[in-house]
């Protein structure tokens, strides 16, 4: 074999595969683009969403939409740039001639996409995008995942009813915004829910000390205690708790920040008792869930994340949207946006009036056992 | 409320006896370094960072027990250390480059250093195994502590007592003080300079990978910028001690301490950073040379 035809041999699986990439969607299917983060650093997180999209769109498909018309997605890599999703956003509008976008993967790339899609009047739904402000940018713009906001009174909630808590001690980086805003949400929601504040302490996000405050905080006795931080302080002030001997029964209720199976990896059995809520978790129960996470393993050999199944129910829901519209137009889609109800495996949905989710009633809360996660009974 | 501040009060000593002997320890070979070598040598974090990466190293992937790892790893860092002097400093020494020069050398270093081993390690945080020392309290008077915590004051001591025995009381101590005071009238007398300078090196990142590994027990927590964040107090310890001073770096490390715990626990742990800092700019203010610094001519 002359190296003419090995080069060319060599060729055709690239030409295969870019004649398959570059197929033209037929003229009766209804493409709908994503823009999501598919290379780079923060790939594992676009990658993840477009599993969900992915597996969700196979089931879609299996009776298809507006009476059997194909629903495909074009992705547009953004590589976690918000350049790149605002030209991903422009390409997909202006040649896509896509009547809706799904994403983008970050809330700072949603904040410069957002408003081109916006402007082209194309609704845009974000699925991991949980920053505030976020559905304020248009009414364009929607969210399926639960704000912050909306995760932490659940979890507060859950440590009233169960274990009685009645005073806490807070404590959060003031040095880091994900903590301090973390902290204005538990602030607010300890007072809507009549929970007493012993003390709030503060401390850097990259401290490795924690005893002075934990001391303090001991001697005051409270039910439990109340942290907003990134993972890393949280485990050492996990670690500093047992050390300076604080009550095993004093729990520890975080944040999202806690919401991390490094938290059981860096603080080993001294992570136990802590509650966390999230908007969803692998274990959770019922019908809907178990099969989407048998797909998923039996799809991509990997055990699905949040970002999955969020990316999952979304995929469920603008279908839905679609068929709702009667037509492949993006005012009629965004119209039955607004009125589309679904139950996924992140629970009951349906959007307010801001476009945001309005049911947080798929929250569950978490406790830590023997260093993994499980759901509090 | 004061009740509650007397029961708290003993605990909180010793939170912060414990917290500035951390600050001491490391903050020894790094004025031990500035104030025989006459260098703000800012490789000295990377060199705790590495004591406690070849302790985690060892006791996890060849199982050596602490007592070996500890020394294990202060030698081989300490032996790390000569080799950085040797390619970095010691060329400019011969040009007789000003300081500035040499402490950009350091940064530039530093900056690799710490790249290097954030893409070979990643910035996650690992701990020790939990075996490789008892994390249970001991409960004295009320107080409570655990061997890694009486193992840094314990070792903090020591290390001061032998320090200071070595320069005082020894040939070699003296040969150090003589360099430290004039490099050429030493070189002239006799000292082999480039011996010492490789000794206080070897000694310097030896001390600074103790740190690196008892503070990284302590904590629990190791990872490659651990050298970077210390680096900071690192400062403000050895200035208000006085730079190049052995016995001020100890008293400096543990006021610091006592005073950071004593704001957190009493007053409001937003000041608690604040405190090193107010410190240094009002020792600063009333003696620059630090509280037991002598006239810049006569470190160490």
């Amino acid at each position: 074999m002359n190296k003419r035809t090995l080069a060319t041999l060599a060729l055709l699986p690239i030409a295969t595969a870019a004649a398959i990439w570059t197929a033209p969607a037929k003229a009766e299917d209804v493409t709908i683009g994503a823009i999501e983060i598919l290379t780079g650093p923060n790939s594992r997180y676009g990658v993840a969403i477009k599993n969900g999209f992915d597996l969700a769109l196979d089931e879609v498909n299996k009776t298809g939409v507006l009476g059997g018309k194909k629903l495909v997605i074009q992705y547009e890599d953004t590589a976690g740039n918000k350049d790149q999703a605002v030209n991903a956003a422009r390409k997909l509008i202006g040649i896509g001639k896509v009547p809706l976008l799904l994403g983008p993967t970050l809330s700072n790339e949603m904040f410069a996409a957002g408003p081109v899609a916006n402007e082209q009047k194309i609704p845009i739904v974000g699925t991991s995008t949980t920053a505030a402000g976020i559905t304020a940018i248009g009414p364009y713009v929607f969210r399926t995942s639960l704000p912050e906001g909306d995760v932490i009174p659940v979890t507060l909630k859950a440590a009233q009813t169960k274990f009685g808590i009645k005073k806490v001690a807070v404590m959060y980086a003031n040095d880091d915004a994900f903590s301090k805003s973390g902290y204005d949400v538990f602030k607010a929601s300890l007072e809507k829910l009549g929970i007493q504040t012993l003390t709030t302490e503060t401390f850097g996000s990259k401290d490795s000390d924690f005893s002075a405050q934990l001391t303090k905080i001991k001697s005051l006795n409270p039910d439990a205690i109340v942290v907003s931080a990134l993972v890393e302080p949280a485990s050492g002030i996990l670690l500093d708790a047992r050390s300076i001997g604080l009550d095993e029964k004093i729990r520890f209720i975080g944040g999202n920040g806690f919401n991390s199976p490094k938290l059981g990896d860096i603080a080993g059995e001294a992570a136990d008792g802590t509650l966390v809520g999230s908007p969803w978790f692998i274990a959770k129960a019922d019908a809907m869930n178990t099969k989407f996470v048998a797909d998923y393993r039996a799809k991509y050999k990997d055990d699905p994340d949040q970002f999955s199944a969020q990316a999952y129910d979304t995929l469920h829901i603008v279908a839905l949207a679609i068929d709702k519209a009667g037509a492949a137009e993006p005012e009629k889609i965004k119209a039955a946006l607004q009125t589309t109800k679904y139950t996924g495996v992140m629970g009951p949905f349906s959007f307010t009036d801001n476009r945001d989710p309005a049911d947080s009633s798929g929250v569950v809360v978490l406790e830590m056992k023997g260093g993994k996660f499980q759901i509090l009974k | 409320m004061f009740a509650q501040i007397l029961q708290q009060l003993p605990q909180q000593l010793l939170n912060g006896l414990v917290l500035g002997s951390t600050y001491a320890l490391f903050a020894l070979g790094f004025t031990l370094m500035f104030g025989v070598l006459g260098v703000i040598n800012l490789t000295y974090g990377f060199y705790f960072t590495t004591g406690a990466f070849l302790a985690l190293y060892g006791t996890k992937l060849l199982a050596l027990p602490i007592w070996l790892a500890l020394p294990g790893a202060a030698i081989v860092t300490g032996l790390i250390a000569v080799l950085f002097d040797a390619a970095l400093l010691t060329p400019l020494r011969r040009k007789k480059a000003p300081e500035l020069a040499s402490l950009m050398v350091t940064l530039g270093a530093t900056l690799l250093l710490y790249s290097l081993m954030t893409a070979t390690f990643g910035t996650e945080i690992r701990r020790l195994p939990p075996a490789v020392i008892s994390h249970a309290a001991i409960i004295v008077g009320g107080i409570r502590m655990n061997w890694s915590q009486i193992l840094i004051m314990g070792t903090t001591v020591a290390i001061v007592a032998a320090l200071l025995a070595l320069i005082r009381g020894t040939r070699f101590g003296l040969s150090m003080r003589a360099l430290a005071e004039n490099g050429e009238a030493a070189q002239l007398m006799g000292v082999d300079t480039d011996a010492v300078v490789r000794l206080v090196s070897l000694v310097s990142g030896a001390l600074g990978a103790t740190a690196g590994v008892l503070i990284g027990l302590n904590f629990n927590a190791i990872q490659p910028y651990m050298g970077e964040s210390m680096m900071l107090k690192g400062f403000a310890v050895i200035i208000i001690g006085g730079l190049g001073d052995i016995k001020g770096a100890l008293i400096a490390g543990l006021v610091i301490g006592v005073l950071e715990v004593l704001t957190a626990g009493f007053i409001s742990s937003s000041y608690k950073d604040a405190v090193g800092f107010i410190l240094l700019v009002t020792t600063l203010w009333f003696r620059p040379v630090g509280l037991f610094g002598r006239a810049p001519v006569k470190r160490a």
